[in-house]
């Protein structure tokens, strides 16, 4: 029995009535840690002062109001934290401290949950697998011979493990969405610009998306609660108002239309995770729901046209990472040389190879065939996705085409590992949201729902998403 | 044929300020002609008259008053800077 097992809500209650401390969780979360993280390797910093700040909230516990105050989080290290090291999982940033917090960071300190450390990732997040942190993997806690998914695996195996309540991710191309489904977790990938990016250290500016990862729906509504709204600091925020996202968890989906893509069933999805998807569209039925098949005809386009897009948005952003304010500072001669050499020192394969493919997309004679082709593409694609929500309510289908692959396996050839992120990538270039949520196991290893929306249709998400995870048994923890 | 050359890689590298070795000219140029290549296949779609998504969502320029606020305090950017000297980024010479 782990304090995490209670939720939110009740956590909130036990804080309040002097049932459970603060420094009761913190405490449970760096035991936890000390026993699993040297298997699991999801965290690569670990916030010293959190004790310190747990005995302080101990003193406010009976006052406070917020349901989140108290309460462990993990935080996606490529999300800056004031005084406390922000990696990105590169050695460019290995011993980069930032002077500031991101503006989701503040709003989960003004709530009162306690940071308990900094998650491994792919670097800079770029990868399907966490094989790409340049300091160490991060295992699955349901084997530990396999990937616990990517980019954001520190998040999502931290949480499957028992480490922490929840935890932060971010998700470009199903970073956070991928991960949850390889580890059983819930994963949401708000509407872009529902969550501020200030402080997100920028992979692909138009794709990138904060999001909460929690064991249950309802704590992840409880979550996005707190991160959601406009922050002046990020010209891309979105301003709308805001609805309490766990009032739209009552259970009740009788009547909604929900459509299933043939392009999320077609041969590359594993017969285990097909079986799993198919069990669960019949579980939607039986509450009520209409499944109907549908056509997106052109997510097929959808990978080359996000690694053409991210990957030239990457080439720009990762300029700033220059070796002279910040970073990694190669010794050099000449400052031209300070610039290369940090560059080269700094990043690994996988960025490399992004910059590369961005920077020759963009480069003039190439940005028409590349670039400009790959964002209409993507008006097309928006279309299709809006030609469906027009007659339904939400797309379903499965989080990834397979459930979690070996450590190792797919590491030869980029494509392939590329593929793990088919039926995530149309999500980011459409800028809607999605959440994942686990559908019982296939070969003993967890596979992921997907839950697709209209822009700004979290409640509806969260509204599928809950009835399917309260028929369907919800959380399950990994032995380890 | 989106086939890329050695010598394009060299170019692009240098675009990009990043040192490479041989061996990664090599590898790099093999990979890349590969995803190329796979990204060839957007041609089979008709984009004619589509006018490109450069953002997400239909927002509007925004705008703020142009007001001054505090910025970073210049310890703090001290600390995080390599090399700092009388309150300046401390570099290479440009020029010979």
């Amino acid at each position: 029995m782990s304090l995490f097992d209670h939720g939110v809500a009740k956590l909130h209650t036990l804080i309040k009535e002097g049932e459970v401390t603060v420094s009761d969780l913190v405490k449970e979360s760096f035991d936890r840690i000390e026993a699993t993280d040297e298997k699991i390797g999801a965290f690569l910093t670990l916030n010293e002062d959190a004790f310190e700040q747990a005995k302080r909230m101990d003193e406010l516990a009976k006052t406070s109001d917020n349901p989140l105050f108290g309460l462990p989080i993990g935080v996606k290290d490529n999300i800056v934290t004031k005084g406390t090291r922000t990696t990105c999982a590169s050695k460019f940033l290995e011993n980069f401290v930032p002077a500031h917090d991101a503006t989701v960071v503040e709003r989960l300190h003004d709530a009162g949950a306690v940071t308990i450390g900094k998650l491994n990732m792919d670097e800079f997040a770029m990868g399907s697998s966490n094989e790409n942190s340049a300091f160490k993997v991060v295992r699955n806690p349901w084997d530990t011979d396999r990937v616990p998914g990517g980019s954001s695996g520190g998040s999502a195996a931290t949480v499957a493990a028992g480490q922490v309540l929840f935890s932060l991710g971010s998700d470009t191309g199903g970073s956070i969405r991928q991960p949850a489904a390889y580890c059983g977790v819930v994963g949401m990938k708000p509407t872009y610009g529902l969550v501020s990016r200030y402080g997100l250290v920028a992979f692909a500016s138009s794709l990138d998306q904060i999001g909460p990862l929690t064991r249950t729906v309802e704590d992840n509504a409880y979550l996005l609660n707190a991160l959601a709204g406009h922050c002046d600091m990020d010209s891309t925020s979105a301003t709308v108002d805001l609805p309490d996202y766990t009032k739209s968890l009552h259970g009740d989906i009788k009547g909604m239309k929900l459509a299933l893509p043939q392009e999320f069933m077609s041969e590359g999805v594993s017969d285990g995770v097909r079986k799993q998807i198919e069990e669960a569209i019949e579980t939607l039925k039986s509450l009520g729901a209409t499944v109907e098949t549908v056509s997106l005809p052109t997510v097929k386009y959808a990978l080359p046209t996000y690694y053409l897009l991210a990957s030239s948005e990457a080439s720009s952003n990762l300029a700033r990472f220059d070796g002279i304010r910040y970073g990694r500072r190669a010794e050099a001669d000449a400052l031209e040389e300070v610039f290369t050499y940090s560059r080269e020192q700094g990043f690994g394969e996988e960025v490399k190879r992004r910059i590369m493919l961005g920077t020759y997309a963009l480069s003039s004679g190439y940005y028409d065939a590349f670039y400009k082709k790959s964002q209409q593409v993507r008006t097309l694609m928006k279309q299709d996705f809006a030609n469906v929500f027009a007659d339904y309510d939400a797309i379903i289908g499965p989080t990834a085409p397979t459930v979690a692959f070996k450590l190792g396996d797919q590491l030869e050839d980029p494509l392939t590992m590329y593929a793990n992120d088919i039926m995530t990538i149309p999500v980011n270039l459409a800028g809607i949201p999605a959440i994942s949520v686990p559908a019982g196991l296939s070969e003993g290893l967890p596979v992921g729902l997907q839950i697709i929306g209209n822009h700004f249709s979290e409640p509806t998400l969260y509204r599928v998403a809950h009835a399917f995870e309260q028929a369907n048994g919800g959380f399950k923890m990994p032995q380890l | 044929m989106a086939r890329i050359t050695e010598a394009e890689v060299r170019h692009v590298a240098g675009l990009a300020r990043l040192a490479i070795t041989e061996d990664e000219v090599t590898h790099f140029t093999e990979q890349l002609t590969k995803i190329l290549e796979f990204a060839e296949q957007l041609d089979e779609l008709d984009t004619t008259g589509v006018i490109p998504t450069t953002h997400a969502l239909d927002l509007k320029n925004v705008l703020r008053k142009d007001e001054v606020r505090p910025s970073l305090p210049r310890e703090e950017v001290e600390r995080m800077a390599p090399d700092w000297e009388n309150g300046q980024v401390r570099v290479p010479a440009v020029f010979e």
